[in-house]
């Protein structure tokens, strides 16, 4: 069985949402909370779902969503 | 290899003294007085021999901007043209001198304004010294009065030019430009290798490698407190210019009562006159600039405290003569003659415009 | 196993490509620049090209591209980047020469320059973001804004009398010999940038083999400049960017792929509002 988990910067996340559009296993969703720049940043809420395919990291235009992936 | 005399126009000296001098790329554009600048370059297929690339681009907006292009990665690269299509090219000068690249543009100079004339006149002064584009910024500006100079001046160009950074205009005119005269080549200087390229131009962008961090060559600043620095460095590199690298020639100046101020053809015919006034017991010298910038100021200035009066001599309504009277602070009389539309002034005009105009 | 026994060294599989610098991008939330940015990145990482690799960046919403990409970079003025490009690599045959251009610097003001880089054939990758819309002056009409579109400078839509008709310059460039690779991608789902970064690629690729020019242009959404959300700006997008800039290969090797109109220069797919 395979696991995945994603770490997202958030203090560098915009809050631009399509990374939870992208997702297939919808673990991502946006937070109440904001960052330092005032985004509600992205926040891997189902962490518990992932699969590790990344799609959230590929579509990210800032580049601050990391992919794991570990076979069980 | 001997120094060899030769025969030829103005515009083949530059092209033959650009491939003498190690040029890496030529990229221009067809405008009357200048094309056999880049026919010649066409003909002697310099790609063959000395490696230099040479490209006739879609217009001169794009023929600076490859110069840009190309020159920004640490190669000797250059362009020529005549005022209209100079005109065309004052925001890719502006850019160069903001990005710091150095370059060479040669301006063979027609009569204005607009489509003008193809014959020669001086009309560019401002454009060329006062900054045609936006933004205070300086071109080193020479001023070559004969073939010989055409060709010299794109040797000492390239020397100037990495030595300070900047783009180097060579600034002549259509007479000079079509007029075949002798001159003595110079030995070939090979084109840079990659070696002195990288040592000549450690700012260029010719690929990161990982010993440094990457190059940016850009004349973007949009924070200003650091573009005010940026622009005090820049001053400060003219500042130097103005310091170390003027040049002109005084003739019969140290006697004289009266002055006659030119550079270019305008210098030529003016000699003609001085020598003829000298015939006639009238003590006149000839202040001849080679540099227009920096502007000899300070030479002029101690040259003329002891004249009654100045004759600037220029095809043009009259442009360097406002830098003139600053030179000299006002000090004594100063006007200008000259023809316009591609005309050019006679000896005999010249000097009854110094006996009505000044010694009168 | 939790996720802490996940998310450890061994089992990164996706992270940002190292020859993005760490500047944060200025770009608006979901802008397409950005992930554009990325996998020209990756690509150059994958090729082991970074330190042979010239950028050229426009003047637009990227004309700070060169404090994003840790590669040698030069700012062009606004339209002139082929120019540059064209000098650059034909002084430097042996590095990557790419330009990275908006739509008004590579099909307004830069028409000329453009068209005749691609009828030389110049070997280098010419990478066009078509947004529809001049971002970084505040949303102004562009070459390739659609009829109807509203944009600071057309505020009730895009005219075709007042305004004419938007400009499929890519469908034009692949008519001219020069031209060897010429495609339409998008960056806004997992599939199409992997499409759009396999594209990139074989631009690279392209060049690496010294066959000529290749085109990439990306539709991107400006969200800021159409007034949607980023995820409304990507849905718009594909109602209304795609049927007049459809997406896929235009020309491969040379020839103009088989089923694409290569004549149909009309952009007629009138426009909906995004839910």
């Amino acid at each position: 069985m395979i696991k995945g988990a994603i770490v997202i910067d958030t203090e560098r996340c915009k809050g631009c949402a399509v990374c939870t559009e992208a997702c297939p296993k919808q673990v991502i969703s946006i937070s109440k909370n904001v960052n330092g720049k005032g985004y509600n940043y992205a926040e891997a809420t189902g962490i518990d779902n992932c699969i590790g395919c990344a799609s959230c990291a590929i579509v990210c235009p800032d580049g601050v969503i990391s992919v794991y992936k570990a076979k069980l | 290899m001997a120094r060899e005399l030769k025969l030829m126009k103005g515009n083949e000296a530059i092209a033959r003294a650009m491939i003498a001098s190690g040029t890496d790329g030529y990229f221009g554009y067809p405008i009357t007085p200048q094309s056999e600048v880049m026919e010649t370059l066409m003909l002697e297929k310099p790609w063959e021999t000395t490696g230099m690339t040479v490209l006739q681009a879609e217009s001169e907006m794009a023929s600076i901007n490859m110069v840009y292009g190309g020159a920004a990665t640490g190669k000797k690269v250059a362009t020529s043209s005549s005022s209209p299509g100079i005109s065309l090219m004052q925001e890719g000068l502006t850019y160069l001198a903001g990005a710091e690249i150095p370059c060479l543009v040669v301006n063979v100079m027609r009569g204005g304004p607009g489509l003008g004339t193809i014959q020669p006149s001086q009309s560019d002064y401002f454009q060329s010294v006062k900054g045609g584009g936006h933004g205070d910024y300086q071109l080193y500006t020479l001023a070559p009065a004969s073939v010989q100079e055409m060709y010299d001046f794109v040797f000492d160009a390239w020397d100037i030019a990495f030595k300070y950074r900047n783009p180097v205009l060579i600034l002549s005119d259509g007479a000079i430009g079509q007029c075949m005269e002798k001159l003595y080549t110079r030995d070939y200087v090979p084109r840079w290798t990659e070696e002195e390229r990288r040592k000549n131009a450690p700012w260029g962008t010719w690929g990161k490698p990982a010993d440094r961090n990457h190059n940016i060559i850009t004349s973007l600043e949009l924070d200003s407190g650091r573009q005010e620095i940026f622009n005090l460095k820049l001053q400060a590199k003219y500042a130097e210019m103005k310091e170390k690298e003027v040049r002109y020639e005084a003739l019969n100046c140290e006697d004289a009562d009266y002055i006659i101020v030119a550079y270019g053809s305008s210098s030529r015919i003016s000699m003609k006159a001085m020598q003829m006034a000298r015939e006639k017991g009238l003590k006149v010298g000839l202040f001849r600039l080679i540099t227009l910038f920096p502007f000899p100021t300070k030479q002029l200035n101690e040259v003329s405290k002891k004249c009654k009066g100045i004759l600037t001599v220029e095809m043009s309504a009259g442009q360097m003569v406002e830098d003139v009277r600053l030179a000299t602070e006002c000090r004594v009389k100063v006007e200008h003659f000259g023809r316009f539309g591609g005309i050019i002034p006679t000896p005999t005009e010249v000097l009854e415009a110094l006996e009505n105009k000044i010694i009168k | 196993m939790t996720t802490a026994d996940i998310i450890k060294p061994e089992n990164l599989v996706y992270t940002k490509t190292k020859v993005l610098t760490d500047a944060v991008m200025h770009y608006c939330p979901g802008c397409g620049h950005g992930t554009a940015h990325r996998i020209i990145a990756e690509v150059i990482e994958e090729m082991g090209i970074q330190d042979k690799t010239i950028g050229i960046a426009p003047v637009g919403c990227s004309v700070l591209a060169y404090n994003y990409f840790d590669v040698d970079f030069q700012e062009a003025a606004h339209g002139r980047a082929p120019a540059l490009a064209t000098a650059a690599k034909r002084l430097n045959p042996d590095r990557f020469v790419f330009t990275y251009q908006g739509d008004g610097d590579l099909a307004a003001i830069g028409t000329a320059e453009t068209i005749h880089a691609c009828n030389r054939g110049e070997n280098i990758t010419m990478i066009f973001i078509n947004n529809g819309i001049y971002g970084m002056t505040g949303g102004q009409m562009a070459p390739t804004t659609l009829v109807g579109m509203k944009s600071a400078t057309t505020p009730y839509g895009r005219n075709v009398a007042l305004n004419g008709y938007p400009l499929r310059i890519t469908e034009l460039i692949a008519t001219l010999p020069g031209t060897r690779f010429v495609t339409r991608q998008s960056v806004h789902t997992p599939a199409a940038v992997r499409k759009a970064k396999t594209a990139i690629r074989k631009a690279f690729e392209n060049q690496k083999d010294n066959k000529g020019l290749s085109f990439v242009e990306i539709v991107s959404s400006c969200n800021s400049g159409w007034k949607m959300t980023p995820v409304q700006a990507n849905h718009w997008m594909e109602e209304n960017m795609f049927p007049n800039y459809p997406i896929g290969d235009i020309k491969v090797d040379g020839k103009i792929v088989e089923g694409v109109d290569i004549n149909r220069l009309v952009v007629d797919h009138p426009l909906t509002v995004v839910k």
